[in-house]
């Protein structure tokens, strides 16, 4: 017993961190285009 | 910064003194607030009181906790109103300029808060006992409590406040800094006026202490981390 | 790992400024694949290998994801932000300043999590989604403090002043994080007994090793986040100087009467 309260809890929790991840992903991409290369990256 | 504190606290109250928006409107809305909950806790619904058997109204036990959340509420409206004042002409950037200790300017802010709060919370009181109709057990207790969890509440709100100073989202912000901070008060609150009022004290006076502390507590970050709120607000 | 074509050379010469078109980079993408495997592993110990538990039942295979998301966020991300807000404030650090919301961001996340988690765990066990657990309390109130701490990072008004405030905000949200606790927890012992506590829950060697895993994921995944989330504020950071040097320039360029009249 408890299944049909696990897969839920999963399927969120790792749907959610699959989004998140990807929009990140996008916007870094996003982001970096509309900046000189030599800025993009934090070197210090 | 004594000196300072006691001049803006003088001009605050006498801003409210001239408008009259906290007599007019703050405390209506605090009173309004008591009547509302009425309206959402059926007032015929009686519960067993947990010592003696004797029944209580579902309001009457319910008491504290709902005329705490009248006066956070009505704290909401003070604040916003504290620093709408301010942000107006941008007058913080001007006491700054004049020289004002910020530890001074926060000290009287809070304190004017503190005097607005002690003056809606006789008003909301006296309508929350007669509204609600609780027992007194001690009332020294109560004065505790009410005093101590005024200068929490004023301390938390006042540097609040000052985050939210100078923006346009301040209507929104404010309330959603402040809620989840004082949420540990209005819990501390509740417990210790309840023992105030139905008794036994000795748990009450537990939570007294913690109201206490929580005061001081913001009482020092706001008078440590007020001058770099004011900074180029 | 070996599967990835990374074309990256590792030394810190122009050729790798070239080479940045994403926020991904060598080490993101080793920790993102270690992530995706120690995923891939939780899933098949928690899911399949480990046994149900026998007061719990199969629900205690929420735990090895709800435990782990409230250890990352309550230990380390909002550990993280209250260190960089200190460090911002000493020394006016931009890199402490961007990673303090960055990891408060995913530890807001991994808030979230743990309240699902412990919502969905609470149903079959206690017949409620919601009780007034000290715990879940004080987490659900803690959520909306770190959201609020959020809301600061994201007005839009001087740059400076913004990090200032949020560094003031993720130091006293740290220590409301623990009163908060800290009251509730008081609060409710005070009037209720125990009710039945995660933390007496029967392990065995296989339910460990599928909570150790859920841990290293879990972790992995977030410091994988965070490094990607920290890039991105490094951008805007960069594209709101950039900005504000192009007004700057064009008010300028405007001469002494533009100056006038932007002036007041």
């Amino acid at each position: 017993m408890g299944w049909e309260y696990v897969v839920p809890g999963y399927l969120i929790v790792f749907g959610v961190l699959a989004i998140y991840a990807v929009s990140l992903i996008r916007r870094g991409r996003r982001l970096s285009e509309q900046l000189p290369p030599e800025k993009r990256r934090f070197l210090d | 910064m004594i000196e300072h504190a006691r001049l803006i606290a003088a001009k605050d109250l006498k801003i409210e003194w001239s408008s009259r928006v906290l007599t007019a409107q703050v405390i209506p809305f605090g009173v309004l607030v008591l009547v509302l909950f009425g309206f959402g806790i059926p007032p015929d619904r009686r519960v067993l009181a947990s010592e003696g058997g004797a029944s209580r109204s579902l309001l009457e036990q319910a008491s504290p906790g709902l005329f705490w959340l009248a006066v956070l509420f009505s704290l909401l409206l003070a604040l916003n109103r504290s620093f709408a004042v301010e942000a107006a002409d941008g007058n913080l950037d001007a006491l700054r300029l004049a020289g004002f200790d910020p530890a001074g300017v926060f000290l009287g802010k809070s304190g004017a808060i503190v005097c607005e709060l002690l003056v809606l919370e006789l008003v909301v009181g006296t309508g929350a006992f007669l509204l609600y109709g609780p027992p007194l057990h001690d009332a020294l207790q109560l004065c505790a409590v009410v005093v101590t969890t005024t200068l929490a509440m004023s301390f938390a709100g006042t540097l609040y406040g000052a985050l939210g100073a100078g923006l346009r989202l301040r209507d929104t912000l404010v309330p959603l800094l402040v809620l989840p901070v004082l949420a540990p008060v209005l819990l501390a609150a509740t417990r210790a006026t309840e023992s105030a009022l139905f008794g036994p004290s000795s748990e009450g006076w537990a939570w007294v202490g913690f109201l206490g502390a929580f005061a001081l507590l913001y009482l020092g970050a706001g008078i440590l981390s007020f001058g770099s709120l004011l900074e180029e607000s | 790992m070996t599967t990835e074509i990374s074309p990256e050379p590792a030394s810190k010469t122009t050729t790798m400024t070239d080479a940045v078109t994403s926020t991904g980079s060598k080490v993101t993408r080793v920790l993102g694949a270690l992530s995706l495997v120690s995923i891939a592993l939780l899933l098949a110990f928690g899911l399949l290998v480990s046994p149900p538990e026998i007061a719990q039942g199969d629900s205690v295979r929420l735990f090895y994801i709800h435990v782990p998301s409230a250890i990352v966020c309550l230990y380390i991300a909002f550990s993280i932000t209250l260190v960089g807000s200190i460090i911002y404030l000493r020394n006016q650090s931009t890199f402490w300043d961007l990673m303090a919301g960055a990891a408060a961001e995913v530890g807001v996340v991994f808030l979230g999590f743990t309240l699902v988690t412990g919502m969905l765990w609470g149903k079959p066990t206690w017949g409620t989604y919601w009780t007034w657990d000290p715990r879940l309390t004080s987490t659900a109130v803690s959520f909306v403090l770190y959201l609020g701490y959020l809301a600061v990072r994201r007005l839009d008004m001087d740059p400076v002043a913004r990090s200032k405030r949020a560094a003031i905000l993720g130091i006293i949200s740290f220590a409301n994080l623990i009163i908060i606790r800290y009251s509730v927890a008081w609060w409710r012992s005070l009037h209720q007994g125990q009710t039945l506590d995660p933390r007496d829950t029967q392990l065995d060697n296989t339910m460990l090793f599928s909570f150790v895993l859920g841990v290293l994921a879990l972790t992995m995944t977030f410091a994988w986040l965070v490094i990607h989330r920290f890039r991105i504020a490094w951008l805007e950071h960069q594209l709101e100087a950039q900005q504000l040097e192009l007004a700057i320039a064009e008010r300028t360029s405007q001469g002494p009467t533009g100056l006038a009249h932007g002036g007041a």
